[in-house]
């Protein structure tokens, strides 16, 4: 290796240079250096500006923004009596690391009084053996599944679907209540004349068991929902349609009849992934931050019916182009159920096994603190992945 | 924080020279407060004045372009914490990532799904925005190699390396092209910050759950001259999925609430992790999709797949769709009759609401796939189960436009076909409109196949 060569391999390794040195000893063959002599020689003067920065560097001290809320979430229970009770709800602040919520998010799994061929397969294929008795969906929802809780959904009330009466939808009740041990969310077929009465029939069964019913509006006589809850010690959803003053209003009308924050859960309603979830997300985030900032009448859990999800043709529609709906309905669930759950929601309605298993996942961490779970070196991902 | 006008207005001349193309220096504040306008068209600005209305029109979280000429993405730009108080800036950027190790084969392979893949939704075409190339070979040489194969793609480029003699390989054949560095850490910081500066190229901090330290990496890097930075706080993608997220979460706050000049930078997020745990095709699928769902609702403004099935990716780009959607922007369509295709006296008349979603899909499934009148109606941009509970659809308000459009003197026919899920009030609007009302189906795709189904009937 001649000289030059030999500095410039030099030059390249070190950090620091002797300029003044390098140019006494090298000085006769500074007029033939080469113009990427000259670059090293840059570089290396850059270099050690840049070193001299980097010792300069202060160490800084990172504190949290963690805020302080004047209001708080009420803590909304769900079963008693021969139900293992399910908490909803009573955060003090928006985020874990301000400080991490007192309840876990919940799922309730969907469950209905008849067969509901409608279901979309990847459903049926999980419920097909059970879904001609509801305690027996239910048991393998609790069993099989791990559901915190369940959703009778009393379809078969509608006067269009089979027109069951008021106690044949109290017999259902008991059914699903001697099935499983879970609190129950019961609820109508969406017919505003029938519900309240079905609704009442069906708190009077569980008389003390503290369900939830599902659902107080105000196209409907919320006023007799209300007073079913308060006769036989249940909570009421109350159900609005994305309107944060709607829901404001029906909450208040709700208080009037005696409910609590405490006996109220909301349904700002979840409009699905790709179905306007944006207007969604919107009104459940103004919620959660009035509630915390100290609106009163704002001041409940929420739910979310996140099956919407698989009315979504991305859901359910056969189109090869877009991969097998065995994969696609789970994820529109859980993207869907997730979004909401970002936002402050506290209960899910959901169908099928494996959202159920993915959303609960996730939403199991928000009740740890910032830092409190080990997690493994990520470092080298680059060349670990495969 | 928002800036208002006034604010704005203070600082420029106040001479209405309309130079800037606004007829007063009123107007150029509003629009510069409504980010429509370049503050440098202001002929009169003194420097001074320049230099603090350019701070103050800084969006809270930095602005950066990845790439060059028409192979870009842009990132940040954000103001709010959430949407509804103004809207959400630039998109998050969707990469995918290649290795360098891969065999020529699998490496255009897997270029060319990148390139291919893409979605439609209402009226959008919804893609990928970039090309990550991994270096996981470890090996400078094979780096730089690939990176020049990725030269032809139509993406730009983040380089993924921890070694700065890799970073300069690449960077060497594909410097110019601007492609976001990926990543500086505490022991390459010196070696890293000189490339980005050299090749003046955006430069992401790599440092996992520790913000502490990314704060000091930022500021470091601040005081050499970067400016394009991009924050990676790390993603966990099991248990610790929740520190990832008030990771992201408090960078954003105190880039948003505390202008904290460390941390006003676009974050990113890697997905793609979940692929070191999971090795089932589709359970690794769906957990990739999940998380990356989870950092996009929570500011993540850059995020890094590895899967590539098109179904985990469609509720991604989806969601993206939705959450970046301007809330100010109507989310109605005019109301009133709609021809598709080529409609004469004979042709059927459907109904849908003005909700902008609902009619995009409506017409995205009828048009050229059938020959239709679509009367719209005026629900205040609410979809059909939505307006029907809401009593927006009503029969009267079915009977009005109905009246108001004429189409009794275009159509024969006097039978209405209504959305399947506006079933409930169907009677009533025989009743309040004289005419028949079918029952259509629930999803508009069916629409094609209902109408031919009734032709062939008749
Ligand atoms: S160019 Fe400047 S000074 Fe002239 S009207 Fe516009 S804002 Fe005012």
């Amino acid at each position: 290796m001649d000289k030059i060569s030999q500095l410039l391999k030099l030059l390249e390794k070190t950090d620091y240079l002797e300029i003044n040195e390098f140019r006494m000893d090298f000085d006769e063959l500074e007029l033939q250096l080469a113009p990427a002599m000259q670059r090293i020689m840059q570089q290396a003067v850059q270099q050690q500006a840049v070193v001299k920065q980097a010792s300069e560097i202060e160490s800084l001290e990172f504190t949290p923004p963690v805020q302080d809320y004047p209001g708080e979430v009420a803590e909304v229970q769900l079963g008693a009596g021969s139900r293992k009770p399910v908490f909803l709800g009573g955060q003090k602040a928006l985020y874990r690391f301000e400080d991490p919520q007192p309840n876990p998010p919940v799922v309730t799994f969907d469950v209905f009084d008849i067969p509901m061929p409608g279901l979309p397969r990847p459903i049926r294929e999980h419920f097909s053996d059970v879904m001609d008795h509801p305690g027996d969906w239910a048991k393998k929802a609790v069993k099989e599944f791990g559901a915190n809780m369940v959703t009778i959904h009393l379809i078969g009330t509608g006067p269009k679907v089979m027109d069951k009466t008021p106690r044949e939808a109290a017999q259902d009740i008991e059914e699903v209540l001697q099935a499983v041990d879970v609190p129950l969310v019961v609820g109508g077929s969406g017919d505003p004349q029938k519900d309240p009465v079905i609704l009442e029939a069906a708190a009077a069964a569980a008389e003390g068991e503290r369900c939830l019913l599902a659902s107080a509006n105000l196209d409907l006589d919320y006023r007799m929902v209300a007073k079913a809850a308060v006769d036989y010690n249940h909570a009421v959803l109350s159900w609005a349609i994305t309107d944060v003053n709607m829901q404001k209003t029906l909450n208040k009308y709700l208080m009037k009849e005696g409910l609590t924050p405490n006996d109220i859960v909301m349904d700002p309603t979840t409009c699905a992934l790709g179905y306007g979830i944006e207007f969604s997300i919107d009104v459940i985030t103004r919620t959660r931050l009035a509630a915390l900032k100290g609106d009163q009448d704002l001041q409940m859990p929420m739910s979310s019916g996140t099956t919407n999800a698989w009315g979504s043709r991305e859901a359910w529609m056969k189109n090869d182009d877009w991969g097998p709906t065995d994969y696609r309905g789970p994820i529109w669930e859980i993207v869907t159920g997730l979004t909401m759950m970002l936002c402050g929601v506290d209960i899910f309605m959901m169908l099928h096994p494996l959202s159920v298993q993915l959303l609960s996942e996730i939403g199991s961490t928000f009740t740890k603190e910032y830092l409190s779970t080990d997690v493994p070196d990520i470092s080298n991902w680059i060349t670990e992945l495969e | 924080m928002q800036l208002t006008a006034m604010d704005i207005y203070k600082l420029l001349p106040k001479t209405n020279c309309e130079d800037c193309g606004e007829a007063s220096c009123m107007a150029f504040a509003t629009k510069l407060s409504e980010k429509e306008t370049q503050l440098d068209l202001c002929t009169e600005l003194e420097s001074e004045a320049f230099t603090e209305l350019e701070a103050m029109l800084a969006p809270a979280v930095r602005e950066i372009t990845i790439g060059t000429g028409d192979k870009t993405v842009t990132i940040g730009g954000d103001e709010v914490l959430y949407r509804y108080e103004l809207t959400y800036y630039n998109p998050t950027a969707l990469v995918i990532d290649i290795a360098d190790n891969l065999s020529s084969d699998e490496f255009q392979e897997r270029v060319k799904t990148i390139q291919g893949t893409e979605f439609e939704r209402i009226g959008e075409i919804l893609k990928l925005d970039a090309i990550a190339l991994r270096n996981a070979s470890g090996d400078p040489a094979k780096f730089a190699e690939a990176a020049t194969k990725l030269k032809d793609t139509r993406f730009p480029l983040v380089l993924c390396s921890f070694d700065p003699e890799a970073m300069r390989a690449a960077l060497e054949k594909v410097g110019d092209e601007k492609p976001l560095i990926y990543a500086v850490n505490e022991s390459n910081l010196e070696e890293m910050a000189a490339l980005a500066l050299e090749y003046h190229c955006p430069l992401t901090i790599f440092s996992p759950n520790d913000l502490e330290k990314m704060k000091n990496i930022s500021r470091a890097l601040r005081s050499k001259g970067i400016e394009d930075i991009v924050l990676d706080p790390g993603t966990f993608v099991e248990a610790g999925v929740g520190d990832s997220l008030d990771d992201f979460v408090m960078i954003r706050r105190l880039a948003v609430e505390e202008r904290d000049e460390d941390f006003r930078f676009p974050i990113l997020g890697i997905p793609a992790l979940t692929w070191l745990y999971e090795k089932d095709e589709v359970q690794g699928g769906i957990r990739e999709a999940t998380i990356a769902a989870t950092l996009m609702n929570k500011y993540a403004d850059v995020l890094i797949f590895h899967g590539t099935s098109i179904w985990e990716l469609i509720p991604v780009l989806t969601l993206r769709q939705g959450i970046y959607t301007d809330p100010r922007k109507p989310q109605a369509v005019d109301a009133g009759l709609y021809e598709f295709g080529d409609v004469d006296q004979d042709s059927p008349v459907l109904m849908t609401t003005n909700f902008a979603l609902t009619f995009y899909t409506v017409e995205g499934d009828i048009k050229g796939k059938a020959n239709t009148y679509l009367l719209v109606l005026d629900t205040e941009g609410r979809a059909v189960d939505v307006s029907l509970a809401g009593g927006q659809l009503n029969a009267e308000a079915v009977a009005d436009l109905i009246k108001e459009t004429g189409v009794e003197e275009k159509v024969k026919t006097r039978t209405l076909i209504i959305p399947g899920l506006a079933a409930p009030v169907s009677g009533e609007i025989e009743d309040e409109s004289g005419w028949e009302v079918l029952v259509g189906p629930r999803d508009s795709s069916a629409v094609p196949g209902f109408l031919s189904d009734l032709k062939e009937k008749s």
